[in-house]
């Protein structure tokens, strides 16, 4: 059983992570938004102010001038909020990052519902739809702050444009720092279980395992794993999930269309049919409440977890 | 520059309008008279004053270009193609499937291209990052970007602007290519842009003027802009759509139309 008090923050870890690389690698540049102290890119830019880049409220502007600083040698990492940074400069990660597939990491934080009391325009839920369709990127999203540290590490030392995506909400601590190592075509069994496995990844993480708690109790055996790498994503894993276990529920915090759910369903669709649920957001914009609030406004909790298993059973 | 160089840049410039009219006539398509416009700003860049390794594109220190204005491809083809870096007889394989010349330059298909672009605005903004990591790495090398006027209705034009300024790049130099038309109209009606120049200086760049297709002009303000120092600079060169055939010159209808068998002819008799 996982200890559900123990949380903390992977945009803290992504602050050190980024400050711990800085040391070693004199090609990493961080560019922010206005929004180092909220993205913790702020630790960064104090140890290496002459590495750090504020291009102020412009993010189009920090996207092009990214490209520019990697076809220049540099490694840059690329922060500001999810919705601004994908959805503001959506074409310039399109046409001048991913076109000549540039070696930029945009690590954008409070996606999803995280932003709960900002409301609908802060809040991210097309950002993982939008950079999964364009052509080079690579989509991941951590787990936790051990997982965030890894995924950084691995964003500094491989090519090509990557979208890394944070919360503003704590995580769940899954991993223990010195044991995990990422490996994005690997995914992590976060809980073993025979009857239906739950692809899941970021804060979802939390809100699948209360659910497989609950379906223990009543003798379900659910296996729960951390999908973190949405993009490339792992064909063969999820194919042999599905025939290993034959029912599929995905779960994310994002809209319905185009996310993880989406990913999956066309893998499976087309290689391993199998009864198949996707939770997430139904097409609908957040608003403004507590994120556990707008988790049940937006059918995000346990419960919806725990009845889309039901009826993956019912179907098998 | 001596009488004698002066002509053989005109000599050159006569060239790549020759090149710029049998290229986009065998693509069926291409914007020849956005191209037109820029020749003898490429000429005297290229044959005189940016600093490029034909042999070795990926030298560090070179002198970058950056063609914002990405639909004047053809242009910079001939050009690049005049320098050495590909034979001339590529240039016939423009817009085609496969081709390295593609109807807006792609960076990774083509060696001497320094970004893509063709998405307007985006050029002068990822050069305010290759000219910022110059000066982080206290490299010598300056970028050169090419702006069409209706480009500086982009948002971004203005963001990099800002930036640029900011950052004090005086390693960073936008040709803004005046030719007073745009797609549907001229640029007035379209969309106002202003005074430009007061514009651009707003934003902190220092700015000059020049006639586009006066070589020796041209010549003359690249010399002047190294007094420049801790401003990016700003040359608003004027030019003319089309320029070199008259019978398309500011001709609205033939800005991406091909030019037909007989119209081919009459406008190479125009530029030899």
């Amino acid at each position: 059983m996982y200890n559900f008090s123990k949380c903390s923050h992977t945009r803290d870890a992504y602050g050190n992570a980024l400050v711990a690389l800085g040391e070693k690698e004199p090609r990493l540049v961080v560019l922010d938004s206005d929004l180092s102290g909220s993205t913790k890119t702020d630790k960064f830019a104090k140890k290496f102010p002459e590495r750090f880049i504020d291009i102020g409220i412009a993010e189009q502007n920090l996207i092009d001038i990214a490209a520019g600083l990697s076809l220049s040698g540099k490694i840059p990492f690329v922060s500001t909020f999810a919705i601004f940074g994908c959805g503001r400069a959506w074409e310039q990660i399109r046409n001048t990052l991913a076109l000549d597939n540039l070696t930029v990491n945009l690590v954008m934080t409070h996606a999803g519902l995280s932003l709960g009391g900002d409301g609908a325009t802060h809040q991210s839920l097309e950002d993982i739809a939008i950079m999964r369709v364009i052509p080079n990127m690579q989509v991941i999203v951590p787990a936790d702050s051990v997982e965030t540290e890894e995924v950084i590490r691995y964003a500094a030392e491989n090519k090509g444009p990557k979208y890394i995506r944070l919360s503003r909400q704590s995580t769940l601590d899954v991993f223990r720092r010195g044991e995990y190592q990422f490996d994005p075509s690997q995914y992590p069994v976060i809980e073993e279980g025979s009857d239906v496995t739950i692809f899941t990844n970021g804060c979802m993480i939390r809100e699948s395992l209360k659910a497989c708690y609950a379906l223990k109790k009543e003798g379900i055996s659910i296996k729960v794993i951390n999908l973190h790498t949405i993009k490339p994503i792992s064909k063969k894993i999820v194919i042999d999930e599905a025939k290993k276990s034959g029912g599929i529920v995905t779960v994310e915090e994002h809209n319905v269309i185009g996310g993880l759910g989406s990913a999956v369903a066309e893998i499976l669709s087309q290689y391993r049919p199998v009864p198949m649920r996707i939770i997430g957001v139904n097409d609908r914009f957040g608003g403004s409440g507590k994120v556990e609030e707008l988790y049940r406004e937006l059918d995000l909790t346990p419960e919806h977890i725990i009845k889309a298993v039901h009826e993956v059973m019912k179907l098998r | 520059m001596k009488p004698d160089d002066i002509e053989k840049l005109n000599n050159i410039a006569k060239k790549l309008r020759k090149e710029i009219l049998l290229m986009t006539a065998e693509a069926g398509g291409g914007h020849y008279m956005s191209s037109l416009s820029t020749v003898e700003i490429l000429v005297s860049l290229y044959f005189s004053e940016i600093r490029i390794n034909v042999t070795n594109p990926e030298d560090p220190n070179r002198d970058r270009f950056v063609l914002s204005k990405g639909h004047a491809a053809p242009a910079l083809y001939a050009i690049m193609a005049e320098t050495g870096y590909f034979p001339v007889d590529e240039l016939k394989t423009l817009r085609r499937c496969g081709s390295r010349l593609q109807g807006h330059p792609v960076m990774h298909r083509l060696p001497g291209l320094d970004t893509s672009s063709g998405s307007l605005g985006q050029g002068i903004s990822t050069a305010v990052g290759i000219a910022l990591a110059g000066k982080m790495d206290k490299r010598k090398y300056r970028v050169f970007v090419l702006l069409g006027d209706g480009e500086c209705q982009e948002g971004i034009v203005w963001e990099a602007a800002m930036s640029a300024a900011h950052f004090k790049l005086d390693n960073l130099i936008a040709i803004i290519d005046k030719n007073n038309l745009q797609i549907s109209g001229p640029t007035e009606k379209v969309m106002s842009l202003g005074d430009l120049k007061a514009k651009w200086e707003a934003f902190g760049w220092s700015v000059f003027n020049v006639n586009g297709h006066d070589i020796p002009d041209l010549l003359a303000t690249f010399k002047k802009i190294k007094t420049v120092k801790n401003k990016p600079i700003a040359i608003i060169a004027d030019t003319i759509k089309g320029c070199g055939v008259p019978f398309i010159e500011n001709n609205l209808k033939y800005h991406t139309v091909p030019l037909n068998e007989e119209e081919l002819k009459k406008a190479l008799d125009c530029v030899m």
